[in-house]
């Protein structure tokens, strides 16, 4: 289970310095996802399993989507053609690819893992809503609040 | 206070956090694409809400896992306005260059 945290942490430590420092935004945001995914990895190896759900599918599924979509809309003119030929070949996928394979790997690694051998105390999702819908009833109706005021606001800027 | 079985140190996860936290702010201070800033953005509110998950792990709540979700419903608002305000400031100014947008006045 050790090397559940320590594996992804070196995957996420090694994305996150090559997504800051790439040249072309598509390809930063390809390592930054496998960033998302390993720091998924390190929550379920840390005991929260449903923090780690919600990482994919937020973080990793909802926001780059958004980031993905955001440069599509800005048409960047001849030079967009070129990438699309460059995105072809694998010179620019290999590396996500192998730093997201190992992480298959490790999450093949843990389906395997028997209760007793995980080295956490497991919070599960019940836990999580139990609290969330008790003492911290105000803070979903104040994340609820943001989240209407984000909408409202990306409406009124993304209109012509 | 009961202390949960763990084998990972509370310290190694709370150095991972502080690294990535610091290469988000890197990423800030010197990227001068305004998609790349969000980005690192991104990165820093990922590494704080990283540093909520291993408190929580810590001492077995669920508390910290509910400031990792209102991170993250700050981080989706965050990237939606921003991204708003990208595709404005492109519209207006076709560059993404940072150094030629600090202008606010259009």
């Amino acid at each position: 289970m050790n090397f559940l945290f320590y594996g992804s942490a070196v995957i996420a430590v090694i994305t996150t310095l090559v997504a800051i420092t790439r040249i072309n935004v598509v390809h930063a945001l390809l390592y930054f996802i496998v960033s998302l995914l390993s720091a998924a990895v390190i929550f379920y190896s840390l005991g929260a399993p449903f923090a780690a759900a919600l990482e994919v599918i937020v973080y990793a599924g909802a926001i780059m989507v958004m980031f993905l979509f955001v440069m599509m809309m800005l048409n960047l003119g001849q030079a967009t053609i070129e990438q699309e030929k460059s995105w072809l070949s694998p010179n620019m996928w290999i590396g996500p690819g192998i730093l997201a394979a190992i992480l298959l790997a490790e999450m093949l690694y843990a389906l395997n893992l028997t209760d007793a051998e995980m080295a956490h105390t497991m919070i599960d999702a019940k836990a999580v809503g139990i609290e969330l819908f008790g003492p911290y009833v105000l803070a979903v109706e104040l994340a609820s609040m943001l989240l209407l005021a984000g909408l409202v606001g990306a409406f009124h800027l993304a209109r012509k | 206070m009961e202390i949960t079985l763990q084998t990972i140190p509370m310290q190694h996860g709370l150095i991972l956090a502080s690294i990535l936290f610091l290469l988000g702010l890197v990423g800030v201070l010197t990227r001068r694409n305004i998609v790349f800033v969000l980005m690192s953005l991104e990165i820093m509110l990922n590494a704080a809400g990283l540093a909520f998950i291993v408190g929580a792990s810590r001492w077995g709540e669920a508390d910290g896992q509910i400031m990792f979700l209102i991170i993250l419903s700050l981080a989706a608002a965050e990237v939606a306005i921003g991204l708003g305000l990208v595709l404005q400031l492109f519209h207006k100014h076709k560059t993404l260059d940072l150094d030629t947008l600090n202008k606010m006045k259009g």
